[in-house]
């Protein structure tokens, strides 16, 4: 690993490791800031600054959800709506808990959804509800560009929680203040994404989020998912699971829906995990200190292999999900800060 | 069709693609046809009945012949009747437009056809012709009746947006048109490659995370469908070619002598992929924009006359059908108003010839259907339009009388405003 790219990060983690109980709510009070942006649609749109003031936000309420006692009032009187077209309970609920803790109302919604109406639906439905004055719209959607769209259409603040294969921030947000956590900084880290690229929100919102954090992003799998442009994102692109994983610090995994495995984009299941699934003997080949992340649900098995996937002294994946609560919390206190009563 | 005072065009600058005369000029029209043509600003010694209109000096060519136009009508009136599209086409100066077969119900056996001739004639604007689908219901499995359509009025067979998949239904449309003397259009795009696609595969389609389709589709198919027109020596017209790679086919294929017309669409000349920029739907079209090289390689071939017609490819989309996430956004723009303005900005901004412009939209395509309009020469039909070409505006997707306003030169600076449009020697539009 080269050069210390924020100073700062080793005595930030002294403070937190001195922070007792009464002085976490300082400290969030300290570190919440008001985001740049009317909404959190993608991570193309942030700045360096931004991310690391949502890491370090996201710190501190690590900090608040490792206590008995989580409830704030940051967003009291604030009303939240999860509206997600396509179901979702990982990310819905770790959304929920988010905005509860933060002290906001919270509704879920699933319209349900039919090929003929579906657009239609997303529009009249943000419209409704918009008119019934929610302060915070977090949406998922099948469709890339879904929750621009819907943000065009709405005065509330919109969160994108997944547009079809364009982009997961708060996935990304996540996972870099995971890897921050477990090597103290994003900076210099090799990471290479694997498996279904060409499908993935993750691996965009992820190539995007790490490259501006200064990590050397490496994308690996098959020809047949990934996008014929990949070359030209500043990454390096590896058809060869062992050749790419080399010396990688983090090794991050995707879902690979199982429809996509029947001989239309790969063979076969056996013969993705052949070559693409995580296992002991390919990971051999990257670093010594590795660790292992997967965005949820693992098809186990397909991917990646339980041994791995279950081994918490390589596997980042428990982390994830609690990192995934605190960094949304990030998101929706610093987008909350920007709203007024005079709105 | 009321009759007409003669009328003299006085002061113009003509411009003609059939004689390649530019420059100053007067027009007398008797009897809805082109009496006189001079090549002087003025009439000497004009008869005391004749009607004097002073062009000031503006450009004065044939009306615009637009090949490609879709209404709503029969089927889909709210998104543009036969009398919207006509009101559109009269303020942009196109004075015939060839209206697509994929209506519902289908342009496919001569009473459709019939119905809309004499829907359009009634109407009383400008010239509305009708394309036969080339296979029963656009499935691409059974000829339609394409003699009885062309006795209709027919005046060429296309499936529209649909590729015509089994070859050798596509064969035998070829051969069998051949014989009523009508041409077969057929857009070249391979159907499995493309399928589910609304971008073209590059770095903004990868970006964005829209489903795409390489560039190599359109000359897969267009290979098949240049060897089959080069079999049965039949009139293909390759329906809105967009990429190089298709351009060196057609090359090609032309040095070897295959009867094949090339149309291209404005958008295609105008815009490119990037214009998609943050999912602007009303740039989701079909065939999708293409990378910028392409757009160049486009532009070099309309100047080199291997690309022959432009089109504006008018698709009218109402706004429901637009308001959605892009891969689920209806795909087309609409664009009889502001085909002319948009080809002038070819001229002053990509420095094509004015005279390739406006034969590309006039005598090529009149030619291609054995029309008698599409040039200035006496015993033409008054087909006319008059046109500022320096006069800057900007475009108002609103103001457009389309009764859809997809267009995406919204907002758009250009030069050039339709001063009169005349069909047979009726003022359509202005004066």
């Amino acid at each position: 690993m080269s050069g210390d790219a924020n100073p700062s990060i080793a005595s930030r983690r002294m403070d937190n490791a001195r922070d007792d109980a009464g002085d976490v709510e300082a400290a969030i009070k300290a570190k919440v800031f008001a985001f740049p942006h009317p909404h959190f649609l993608g991570v193309d749109r942030l700045d360096r600054p931004t991310v690391d003031a949502l890491l370090d936000l996201g710190d501190t309420f690590v900090a608040l959800n490792r206590r008995l006692e989580k409830k704030l009032s940051l967003l009291r009187g604030r009303t939240l709506v999860n509206l997600f077209f396509e179901s979702s309970t990982r990310t819905q609920s770790s959304f929920e808990l988010a905005a509860k803790r933060l002290g906001a109302d919270t509704v879920n919604m699933s319209p349900k959804t039919s090929s003929i109406t579906k657009g239609e639906t997303l529009i009249d439905t943000a419209v409704t509800l918009n008119a019934m004055k929610p302060d915070l719209l977090v949406v998922r959607h099948s469709a890339s560009g879904a929750a621009a769209l819907l943000s065009q259409k709405v005065s509330c603040s919109v969160v994108n929680a997944g547009d079809g294969w364009h982009e997961h921030p708060t996935q990304a947000l996540l996972d870099a203040l995971a890897i921050r956590r477990a090597f103290g900084q994003v900076g210099g880290l090799t990471v290479a994404i694997c498996g279904d690229v060409l499908h993935s929100r993750v691996a965009r919102s992820n190539v995007g989020l790490l490259q501006l954090l200064g990590a050397r992003v490496r994308l690996v799998g098959p020809p047949t998912l990934m996008p014929a442009s990949a070359d030209q994102w500043g990454v390096e692109v590896f058809h060869d699971m062992r050749r790419g994983i080399a010396g990688a610090d983090v090794v991050m995994m995707l879902r690979l829906q199982l429809e996509r495995m029947d001989g239309a984009m790969v063979p076969s299941t056996r013969e993705y995990f052949r070559y693409f699934g995580l296992d002991r003997e390919k990971l051999a080949s990257a670093a010594p200190n590795v660790r292992v992340m997967h965005p949820g649900p693992m098809n186990r098995g397909v991917e990646i292999d339980s041994e791995i996937a279950d081994d918490v002294s390589i596997s980042l994946i428990q982390d994830q999900v609690e990192m995934g609560v605190a960094a949304r919390m990030a998101v929706l206190a610093s987008l909350a800060a920007r709203l007024s009563n005079d709105r | 069709m009321s009759a007409t005072r003669p009328t003299a065009y006085v002061n113009a600058r003509l411009l003609d693609p059939e004689s390649g005369y530019d420059g100053p000029g007067a027009l007398v029209v008797t009897e809805g046809v082109i009496a006189g043509v001079e090549h002087r600003a003025k009439i000497e010694n004009p008869s005391a009945d004749l009607l004097i209109h002073d062009c000031g000096g503006a450009l004065l060519i044939p009306g615009l012949v637009d090949l490609r136009v879709k209404t709503g009508e029969p089927g889909s009136e709210p998104k543009e009747t036969l009398k919207s599209a006509s009101l559109a086409a009269a303020a942009g100066g196109v004075t015939t437009v060839v209206v697509q077969p994929d209506t519902d119900p289908v342009v496919d056996e001569p009473a459709v056809v019939d119905f809309i001739l004499r829907r359009a004639r009634d109407i009383e604007l400008v010239h509305v012709l009708a394309a036969g689908a080339a296979t029963r219901g656009l499935e691409g499995k059974r000829m339609a009746e394409l003699g009885l359509m062309a006795e209709a009025g027919a005046v060429y067979f296309t499936d529209a947006d649909r590729p015509i998949v089994d070859s050798k239904v596509f064969r035998r449309v070829l051969s069998y048109a051949r014989a009523f003397g009508r041409p077969v259009s057929h857009r070249p795009i391979e159907p499995h490659l493309s399928s589910g696609a609304v971008a073209t595969e590059g770095e903004l389609a990868g970006r964005l995370g829209l489903p795409s389709v390489p560039a190599v589709a359109e000359r897969i198919m267009l290979e098949r469908d240049l060897a089959l027109a080069e079999l049965t020596a039949a009139d293909l017209i390759v329906d809105q070619i967009t990429t190089a790679g298709a351009l060196d086919s057609l090359r090609r294929a032309l040095g070897r002598g295959v009867r094949a017309t090339a149309t291209t669409s404005i958008n295609h000349l105008c815009f490119n992929e990037m214009d998609i920029g943050d999912y602007r739907t009303f740039c989701r079209l079909d065939p999708p924009l293409r990378a910028e090289a392409d757009r160049q390689a486009l532009i070099a071939a309309l100047a080199d006359g291997e690309v022959k017609i432009v089109t504006s490819a008018h698709t009218p989309a109402p706004a429901e059908d637009k308001r959605l996430p892009f891969a689920e956004a209806a795909p087309g723009a609409v664009g009889l108003e502001t085909l002319l303005a948009a080809l002038l900005g070819l001229h002053h901004e990509d420095g094509l010839a004015l005279m390739t412009l406006i034969r590309a939209v006039t005598l090529a395509p009149a030619e291609l259907l054995g029309l008698a309009c599409g040039r200035l020469r006496p015993g033409a039909p008054a087909d006319l339009t008059l046109c500022d070409i320096d006069a800057p505006r900007v475009i108002d997707a609103d103001k457009l009388r389309s009764k859809s306003k997809n267009s995406p030169f919204d907002g758009r600076r250009v030069q050039g405003q339709v001063l009169l449009t005349v069909v047979d020697g009726r003022v359509v539009f202005g004066g």
